[in-house]
């Protein structure tokens, strides 16, 4: 019988800290998977960001180093200019990305880093407690939006994916969820993709998770799940930039 | 270029410093007067398969030397006083990861976007707080560009024995002033990193390098483990004395106004005058013992007169050195009023004499 589904050989076997729901879960397991399949746990080095997600380093068996916030893909960037032959990621929020470190992601996407960046858009900061974040919807509240958040005042949602599109030195770009099984399967798909983009060297590699934040939306998980279609509509799900 | 002589800039016997120590990898961004730093190391550093990358901020820079030293490389950036003030997380990351770096400080004049002259404004920056939450750099001051050369290149190998930034602390006289230079090969060693560098976990368990410790006894194991490392740093204590244990007088210093001071101290012996001459070449560690002793081993009582250029802020650390051994006096010059020889003569002439020299 074909073997299905077996446990991830770089997924550490512990418990996930994450809220009941949450997204990241899911995604590590994807990351996993992808760095199982392109034979790469013993050269691939992460980088764990500030935000919900620093504790990478408790789930993804590889070698993992924590930047400051925001920092990772200059980080990033260090690492695979001095070691041009690791396979190196990041992992970050959409504050982490895109509000304190965007212009360290923007320019390491727009000088090809051969690296793989990963945010996770959950339209919050979930660490910190869940305040507004560049990605927030217009009227979501959030902690310091709790009128919700007024365009005129907080601005639009930030569109990371169709701004590092338009990047001679983006190879792959992507929006993908993670809350159907099919958007999962795709998922995947795409990550590989964003991590290939690296080893091909043709670029750097960019994927957006829209991904659930239940507490911090003040949802159950079920309703967070669903809530993803929502976000896609702001949002969409799609392949901005691909390669052969 | 190796054992030939050269007319070089201080920055560029920093650069070629660099090279000798071995430097791997540069990043940083361009801020006056340090720009032949990074000029020199993008035309140097590719033809010998090293990396040089011009980032898009300081904060960049810092970061990118982070990720290039967790993966084991030799790797340095430059600055001057208001980049390095934006390098200051990063300098606390790297502090608290264990990584080893070398950073160089051209001081310019400050506090904000001041200008360009000679300073030594960021003395305390550089000694007592490069980054939060009470951390250490190595910091080496050298004073002609021979010294800068060869403490720049020594930097490397402390950086890695230390595994700790190790900061070439100058300014912009030393820095844009041109000395004949011989480059001339030094002994640097290299510390194994493979036990400790993330090069992907292959025949050994993954890595991880990370300064969040949520539990507080970890966290203060941490930092009494750094605390530990700054004791042993001491072992590579530097300074230069001339002394002849009876004079009146000592002058300290360091860096570029320690050269105007020597020679006006050099002058004043031929004079007669019993003066003496300090020069700590480790600011962190400081020479406290050395210069100590030299006070101890002094057979006049002795005043203590320190010059710097900024508003006092070494003549703390002499003071508290001394701990009442001398009356420690301060002569400061804010950046653009750069004293001559004459000038630091009449002041220590003036001290000599007077029991009214104005204490500030
Ligand atoms: C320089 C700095 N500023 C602020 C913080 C506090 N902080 C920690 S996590 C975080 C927000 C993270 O949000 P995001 O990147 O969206 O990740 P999430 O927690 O949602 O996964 C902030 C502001 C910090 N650690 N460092
Ligand atoms: S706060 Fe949000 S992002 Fe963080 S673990 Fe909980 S659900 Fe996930």
């Amino acid at each position: 019988m074909p073997e299905l589904f077996k446990f991830p050989q770089s997924l550490k076997k512990t418990l996930f800290h994450y809220c009941p729901g949450c997204h990241h879960s899911i995604i590590h397991r994807l990351l996993c998977e992808v760095i199982d399949e392109l034979e790469i746990r013993d050269k691939t080095v992460g980088l764990a960001s500030i935000g919900c997600a620093c504790f990478l380093y408790f789930y993804i068996d590889v070698d993992i180093i924590e930047a400051p916030h925001g920092r990772s893909c200059s980080a990033g960037t260090g690492i695979k200019r001095a070691r041009p032959d690791l396979v190196v990621f990041t992992y970050q929020g959409d504050g982490d990305f895109a509000a304190i470190g965007l212009g360290d992601s923007l320019h390491a996407g727009s000088r090809g880093e051969k690296i793989t960046a990963i945010m996770i858009n959950n339209t919050v900061y979930g660490m910190t407690g869940g305040q507004v974040s560049p990605t927030t919807l217009p009227m979501q509240k959030t902690t310091t939006t709790p009128s919700g958040r007024d365009p005129s005042k907080e601005g639009y949602p930030l569109k990371v994916a169709e701004i590092l599109a338009g990047f001679e030195g983006v190879a792959f770009c992507a929006r993908v969820a993670v809350n159907t099984p099919q958007r999962v399967l795709q998922a995947k798909k795409a990550l590989k993709k964003a991590f290939l983009a690296q080893i091909e060297e043709r670029g750097f590699g960019y994927i957006e998770f829209l991904s659930a934040c239940p507490v911090n939306w003040k949802m159950d998980p079920l309703s967070a799940t669903r809530h993803i279609d929502k976000l896609a509509e702001v949002f969409p799900l799609k392949i901005f930039k691909d390669f052969e | 270029m190796k054992g030939k002589k050269l007319l070089v800039k201080g920055v560029e016997a920093i650069a070629l410093g660099a090279l000798e120590g071995g430097c791997q990898c540069y990043f940083g961004y361009p801020i006056t007067p340090q720009n032949e730093i990074p000029e020199l190391m993008s035309a140097e550093l590719p033809k010998r398969g090293g990396v040089f990358l011009q980032a898009e901020s300081e904060t960049s820079a810092i970061n990118m030397v982070l990720g290039a030293s967790a993966v084991g490389a030799r790797v340095m950036t430059s600055s001057s006083s208001p980049g390095i003030s934006l390098m200051s997380e990063g300098f606390s990351y790297l502090i608290a990861l264990e990584l080893p770096c070398v950073v160089v400080n051209v001081m310019r004049g400050g506090p904000g976007l001041g200008g360009i002259e000679a300073s030594q404004g960021d003395y305390f920056q550089a000694v007592k707080a490069p980054g939060h939450g009470d951390g250490r750099f190595l910091v080496l001051a050298p004073y002609t560009c021979a010294e800068a050369y060869e403490l720049t290149a020594k930097a490397f190998e402390l950086a890695d024995k230390y595994r700790n930034p190790v900061m070439i602390l100058s300014d912009a006289i030393l820095g844009q002033m041109k000395e004949p230079l011989e480059v001339k090969p030094l002994k640097i060693k290299n510390f194994a990193k493979e036990d400790w560098a993330l090069t992907g976990a292959k025949d050994r368990p993954s890595r991880t390098i990370k300064s969040l410790f949520l539990d507080s006894k970890e966290l203060a194991e941490r930092n009494l483990k750094l605390k530990k490392k700054y004791k042993a740093m001491e072992r590579e204590i530097r300074f230069e004395i001339l002394s002849e244990g009876q004079e009146e007088l000592m002058v300290i210093a360091f860096g570029s106004i320690a050269r105007i001071c020597k020679e006006a101290v050099l002058n004043l012996r031929s004079k007669g005058y019993g003066i003496s001459f300090f020069r700590p070449v480790t600011l962190f560690p400081f020479p406290k013992k050395a210069l100590c002793s030299a006070l101890d081993s002094n057979e006049k009582k002795i005043k203590v007169l320190v010059f710097e250029l900024n508003c006092g802020q070494m003549v703390e650390d002499v003071a508290s050195a001394l701990c009442g051994r001398a009356e420690v006096l301060s002569r400061f010059y804010p950046p653009s009023v750069l004293p001559f020889p004459e000038d630091i003569e009449r002041e220590i002439k003036k001290c000599l004499n007077s029991l009214n020299f104005p204490k500030v």
